[in-house]
């Protein structure tokens, strides 16, 4: 697949955040169908997490190598610190309930949900998310397969498909094995992942787009390096 | 999601000794957080138990292996004591949920995983696992993936745990710590419960007690084991039926046979009869065929589920057939 310069320093006006919510809204006003009046499609933030009552407790936060400290309300989601308290939107709200894959960050060398993780349980763990990804304006080499590869449509579910595809990096370098991995007594240390591994291994990531087949090549690309 | 006091235990006998009669213990959280967010659960206190000493997995003084309860499911999948000589047990758990949960559920939270039917998940619907004797939603609903062993009137739900039915086949033990700092072992088939007239209640567990281990015998050789899931997509889904069985070879013929079934009861289904006819015999598609029809003749499919009472049957042979010689 030939190389695509995509332009990454083109910022609009107006945040991306901002701009989804109006056109959410213009449907709302033109549709006037249940259906989409914009709870629908934005998983909502609970009232709680903005407003941190004065007896809150604290939490440290160990975020791309930043350490933050933050009053918060005991239910706050690792999710809704991040986008909410800490202005990193990078990580994205799709189900909130553990189906998607949208929310996948880093968490101590591990892939999870911050969606299904306590803020308060995160005292002193190491995070990355994606602002975290890159090393200063050189991309990781999955964010630059995923350019390469044009593995993605819509881009929402990418911030975790590509913290989900750096994390299977490093379990594929381990020998962890998956379910479509044949022969599980042995143990070898890093592994060359066929496509059936690499869709097994990814799984967790939902694309509705569907740009699947894309995402398979820019990870078969990387980590067969 | 209703507010609750968070607390962090720096000990087990103090997590005990601290939980209150309607508080959770909480670990990977993957289960219990959706849950609460959906008001399913509402736990008035959450005591954190994730940073105790009790995820390490090691030789134990019989030989076996002990699984400490904090033990994530992908640190047990991968554990070389557990892939070398529990590979069903692997199998079982990289059959379950997606890399990110595994990393984050434990042993013990897979074991206290909840049903995923979707009448206890639709807090509009009644539920007798939900709330006591409010009535059962899929009894006369939409029941395609639910009991068909062991139901009773007040729930047709079934246990969604993959590594639980493995864990029933290895003849595992269960470790409990109780609130008087003492410890309890039952066997890993005691553990969890069917609905029988209580369906608020997954397990034997008691108020208050915290699992702190779950131990594995010692495994015989030649061993011949095999998880089978069938699911409605081949990743990231739960079982519609699952089946792990295990045999050692003893000249030629089939010793000490487990025939454990997940997805068709409200607790890991273990098929004692089939298992006492296969004892002895050889180990061929006749005899297991035969096996199978004894497993599931007590098998009381509901309005929607009939399928599985043969797609059971097929799955216990086809495990059989992949465990064969491996």
């Amino acid at each position: 697949m030939d190389k695509q310069n995509f332009p990454t320093n083109q910022v609009p006006d107006e945040s991306r955040r901002d701009f989804l919510k109006k056109v959410s809204a213009v449907g709302v006003a033109t549709t006037a169908l249940t259906f989409f009046d914009g709870s629908e499609v934005f998983a909502e933030v609970p009232e709680y997490v903005n407003n941190v009552p004065a007896a809150a407790m604290s939490v440290k936060l160990n975020i791309n190598g930043t350490l933050k400290e933050l009053p918060i309300d005991s239910r706050t989601t690792l999710l809704d610190a991040l986008r909410e308290r800490l202005d990193l939107t990078g990580t994205k709200k799709g189900c909130d309930h553990g189906q998607c894959g949208a929310c996948t960050v880093i968490v101590d060398g591990r892939r999870v949900l911050s969606c299904l993780t306590l803020a308060a349980m995160c005292d002193d763990k190491k995070i990355t998310t994606i602002e975290g990804i890159a090393t200063g304006e050189t991309l990781h080499p999955i964010q630059q397969a995923f350019l390469d590869y044009d593995a993605l449509q819509c881009g929402y579910c990418t911030p975790g498909q590509i913290c989900s595809a750096v994390a299977l990096m490093q379990e594929a370098k381990n020998g962890e094995a998956s379910f479509v991995t044949e022969n599980l007594n042995v143990k070898a240390a890093n592994l060359k992942l066929s496509d059936d591994e690499i869709r097994e291994r990814m799984s967790g990531n939902i694309c509705r787009c569907g740009a699947y087949s894309n995402i398979v090549a820019a990870i078969r690309e990387v980590q067969n390096k | 999601m209703k507010p609750f006091n968070f607390t962090k235990a720096n000990n087990q006998a103090e997590a005990v000794k601290s939980i209150k009669p309607d508080g959770k213990f909480i670990a990977g959280g993957t289960n219990l957080i959706d849950l609460m967010k959906e008001g399913i659960l509402q736990p008035s206190q959450l005591v954190d138990i994730s940073r105790l000493p009790l995820s390490t997995i090691q030789t134990n003084k019989s030989g076996g292996v002990t699984i400490g309860a904090l033990a994530k499911n992908s640190d047990t999948a991968n554990h070389p004591l557990i892939r070398q000589n529990y590979p069903l047990l692997a199998q079982s758990i990289l059959a379950g949920a997606s890399a990110q949960i595994r990393n984050m559920a434990t042993l013990g939270g897979n074991m206290n995983q909840q049903t995923r039917c979707a009448y206890f998940y639709d807090v509009a619907m009644p539920c007798n696992k939900r709330e006591a004797n409010s009535g059962c939603g899929a009894m006369e609903g939409l029941n395609k993936n639910h009991a068909i062993l062991g139901w009773s009137e007040s729930c047709v739900a079934t246990n969604p745990s993959d590594m639980s039915v493995a864990l029933a086949a290895l003849d595992a033990t269960v470790n409990i710590l109780g609130t008087n700092g003492k410890i309890r072992t039952i066997s890993f088939t005691d553990y969890h419960r069917l609905p029988e007239n209580d369906a608020t209640k997954d397990n034997n567990l008691k108020s208050g007690e915290l699992i702190v281990s779950v131990d594995l015998p010692k495994i015989g050789v030649p061993t011949n084991s095999h998880y089978l899931k069938v699911r409605e997509r081949t990743s990231y889904a739960f079982a519609l039926v699952s089946v792990a069985v295990v045999w050692y070879a003893k000249g030629g013929r089939i010793n000490s046979p487990r025939i454990v079934l997940g997805g068709v009861a409200h607790k890991p289904w273990r098929c004692v009869e089939a298992e006492n006819f296969l004892g002895g015999r050889i180990a061929n598609e006749e005899n297991f065929k035969q096996a199978a029809e004894i497993a599931l003749k007590d098998a009381k499919p509901l309005q929607d589920n009939a399928y599985k009472v043969t797609l059971a049957k097929r799955a216990i042979v086809r495990a059989f057939m992949n465990a064969n010689g491996k």
